[in-house]
């Protein structure tokens, strides 16, 4: 009995061993950078990884600099974001809607429309999304970021979201029906209400997208003043890789916060999003 | 007695909207008009030229007159405004047949003596029966106009020479050449040389990130979840940190981690007495630094879902293998592992499938590099992808990035296809209801 203790012990022990392990890898890139922020200079390397003194220079730096304009890019990137979510869902939410609870023709098409069309390469399409806006003189403004983030979203969430109000019985519309409500009404009043951590999970995403996406963001934006923090954050990274780490990790840091935090405080939502998805395909 | 009908019928042919005014319905009848009038103006101008457009692709470059350039066609404009003309014409077109097919209903109802209805009444038939439709008016047009249409913009440009340096407009034409790219890519040797190898990588990659991603997931899903593991909850919190992060911010910094030079990884290395390795510089050392640095970001994605799917399996399930005397690997191998792989199929695939398009993994951290010699414009660790978005944007092959493109599209459409067919939400979605 004792050996069979013994070997629980070892086993345990052992496994406390890699979870620490496992846990200072997840954390230490994380820690590496905040640090790093804070370190004075501006060199990559540093002896240890605390640094000796710490500075918030690099901070300022980031909002008086007349090369990184990051105050206004946050905001255009906030900006941007906000309404591309609010679009966005508007337009996921009436797609998922309709396949879900009604049966017309091109049902079926309609839904496999959407499954190929989400496989192409997205920037596939950059060159003539890039000719399109350059028709309609929309090039370096935030108007085309936000009405092509927008446009792209059912392609993405329409079947999470329809999965999702799959599951809402539909006996609940019928009943309403019954009592007289109107298509329309029965969304506002009965599907809206239920379809809250799904709402959640898909503005979340569709916000997070436009915050971190830089390929089409770098395409469209030509004038730095209209740049968001992704293109920012990406040609500091490119021009001046070396020579100026530490703004870089000032800067990594400030766009990592707001999301890093939405994750971790709708950690639930999420699993259960990425969950139902794994259940549901 | 069908005199209505074919009466409706030939007017709503001749112009929208005569065959309902013929029916009474004024307002709609209007409307329609009003739709014609538009499109006949719109069209009066742009069809021709559309048509002329598509098929030529412009017939003069820019040029020189009196030693002042003039300009010609601009192909790849005269492609997209044609392109965008076509789609119009076939809205309106569409338009058209549901206006002849909405005057000949009404009028054989007249003749059943029906009375047509009113406006409101045709909007109120809209909201109770055609709402779905009308629901997804809006979502249609944006995915028409900006995916759909640079969708087939882009595969046209594959049957087309637009490359640089010959065939780059104002200053040149582009014209069309059937299935030349294509050929090119697969039989001439400098470009089928770069295409097989990065194809070759590009399964490569697949497989092995999707496989360590997997199997790493499990292995921490039940290591957290084993019995006597205390803090569960603290575990799993600061394992899914890397998820929580923005990649964008995490592959940045992960370059710079693995930087050869000044990067803490080859510091500490050297604190053991090892010389660094060249990361990022080497192309083997490289393509190892892509899988490693991928299951740092790919692991929490697979643990969160797998711990998901171990809470659902049944706690007889085990009780059953324990009577049988089953030990504990045993039961692993013959009740976890089945029950897991079997509810994360779909998603493994779709996970095997995103990865051959991993454009983040690779663009962030390597940029592809370090470049191969005898490759086109791709370096050790360039995907498809990632390939693709230099042939476009830095080179402008653009003809060469379609044709890419579009075998990239073929190969994720197989999984996705052959994935959804066999999810359960195809096969028994009415059964729910």
């Amino acid at each position: 009995m004792s050996g069979l203790k013994a070997r629980k012990t070892i086993r345990l022990t052992l496994s406390y061993l890699v979870l620490a392990v496992l846990a200072i890898t997840a954390v230490y890139p994380a820690l590496w950078v905040v640090l790093g922020s804070f370190r004075p200079g501006k060199s990559l390397y540093s002896k240890t990884l605390i640094p000796e003194h710490f500075t918030l220079d690099h901070y300022k730096e980031l909002f008086t600099s007349d090369t990184i304009l990051f105050g206004q890019w946050y905001l255009n990137t906030l900006k941007i974001a906000v309404f591309s979510m609010l679009i966005g869902v508007l337009l996921t939410l009436l797609t998922s809607y309709a396949v879900s609870r009604f049966r017309f023709r091109g049902r079926q098409t309609a839904l496999s429309t959407i499954l190929i069309l989400g496989m192409f390469p997205g920037f596939m399409s950059m060159i003539a999304i890039y000719l399109l806006l350059k028709e309609f003189h929309l090039l370096d403004t935030h108007l085309a970021l936000i009405i092509v983030y927008a446009a792209g979203a059912p392609l993405g969430g329409t079947f999470i979201a329809k999965g999702f109000l799959d599951t809402i019985p539909r006996t609940l519309d019928e009943a309403a029906k019954i009592d007289g409500a109107s298509n329309f009404k029965i969304f506002t009043r009965i599907i809206l209400p239920l379809s809250k951590p799904m709402l959640t999970y898909i503005a979340l995403t569709q916000f997070v997208g436009p915050w971190v996406d830089f390929i089409f963001a770098r395409l469209v934006l030509r004038t730095k003043e209209n740049w968001t923090l992704a293109v920012g954050l990406y040609d500091m990274v490119s021009t001046n890789q070396n020579t100026n780490f530490t703004v870089f990790s000032a800067g990594a840091v400030l766009i990592a916060i707001p999301i890093t935090v939405l994750f971790m405080f709708l950690q639930r939502l999420l699993v259960d999003g990425l969950t139902s998805g794994a259940s549901k395909g | 007695m069908d005199r209505h009908r074919n009466k409706a019928t030939i007017l709503s042919i001749l112009s929208m909207g005569l065959g309902q005014i013929y029916n009474r319905q004024f307002i709609k009848g209007i409307l329609y008009l009003l739709v014609e009038a538009v499109g006949i103006f719109y069209f009066s101008s742009r069809l021709g030229r559309a048509l002329w457009g598509m098929a030529t692709l412009g017939e003069t470059a820019r040029h020189k007159v009196n030693g002042k350039f003039v300009n010609g066609d601009h192909s790849i404009y005269l492609l997209v405004q044609s392109l965008i003309t076509l789609i119009i014409l076939l809205i309106f077109i569409l338009i058209y047949v549901m206006n002849i097919r909405d005057a000949r209903r009404t009028a054989a109802e007249r003749e059943q003596g029906v009375k047509p209805n009113s406006f409101a009444q045709s909007v109120r038939y809209i909201l109770d029966y055609k709402f779905a439709q009308a629901f997804l008016a809006l979502p249609a047009a944006g995915i028409l106009f900006f995916t759909v249409m640079p969708i087939i913009f882009m595969i046209l440009l594959a049957f087309t020479n637009y490359s640089s340096p010959d065939h780059i407009p104002p200053a040149k034409l582009v014209d069309w050449v059937g299935f030349d790219t294509f050929r090119n890519l697969v039989s001439l040797k400098s470009w089928s040389h770069t295409f097989f190898g990065v194809l070759i990588w590009t399964i490569i990659w697949a497989v092995l990130s999707t496989a360590t991603t997997y199997f790493g997931g499990l292995l921490v899903a039940l290591l957290i979840n084993q019995q006597g593991i205390k803090f569960k909850g603290f575990w799993r919190t600061i394992l899914i940190i890397p998820y929580a992060i923005p990649q964008l911010i995490s592959l940045l910094v992960m370059r710079n981690m693995f930087n050869g030079q000044f990067g803490p990884i080859n510091q500490y290395l050297g604190y053991f007495g090892l010389d660094g390795l060249p990361w990022l510089t080497d192309p083997f050392w490289a393509k190892v630094t892509v899988i490693v640095v991928n299951m740092w970001v790919g692991i929490p994605v697979s643990m969160i879902l797998i711990m998901g799917v171990l809470t659902t399996i049944p706690r007889d399930m085990y009780e059953a293998a324990e009577v049988d005397g089953a030990t504990g690997f045993q039961k692993f191998r013959i009740v976890t592992l089945p029950m897991i792989l079997f509810s994360t199929a779909p998603t493994l695939i779709m996970q095997f499938a995103g990865n051959i398009n991993n454009f983040n993994a690779i663009f962030l951290l390597t940029n592809g590099n370090p470049v191969v010699g005898d490759y086109q414009y791709a370096g050790a660790t360039d995907l498809l992808v990632t390939w693709l978005y230099k042939l476009t944007l830095d080179q402008n092959k653009y003809n060469m990035a379609s044709a890419v493109g579009i075998i990239i599209f073929l190969i994720i459409a197989a999984f996705s296809i052959y994935n959804y067919r066999r999810t359960k939400s195809f096969k028994e979605e009415d059964m729910i209801q």
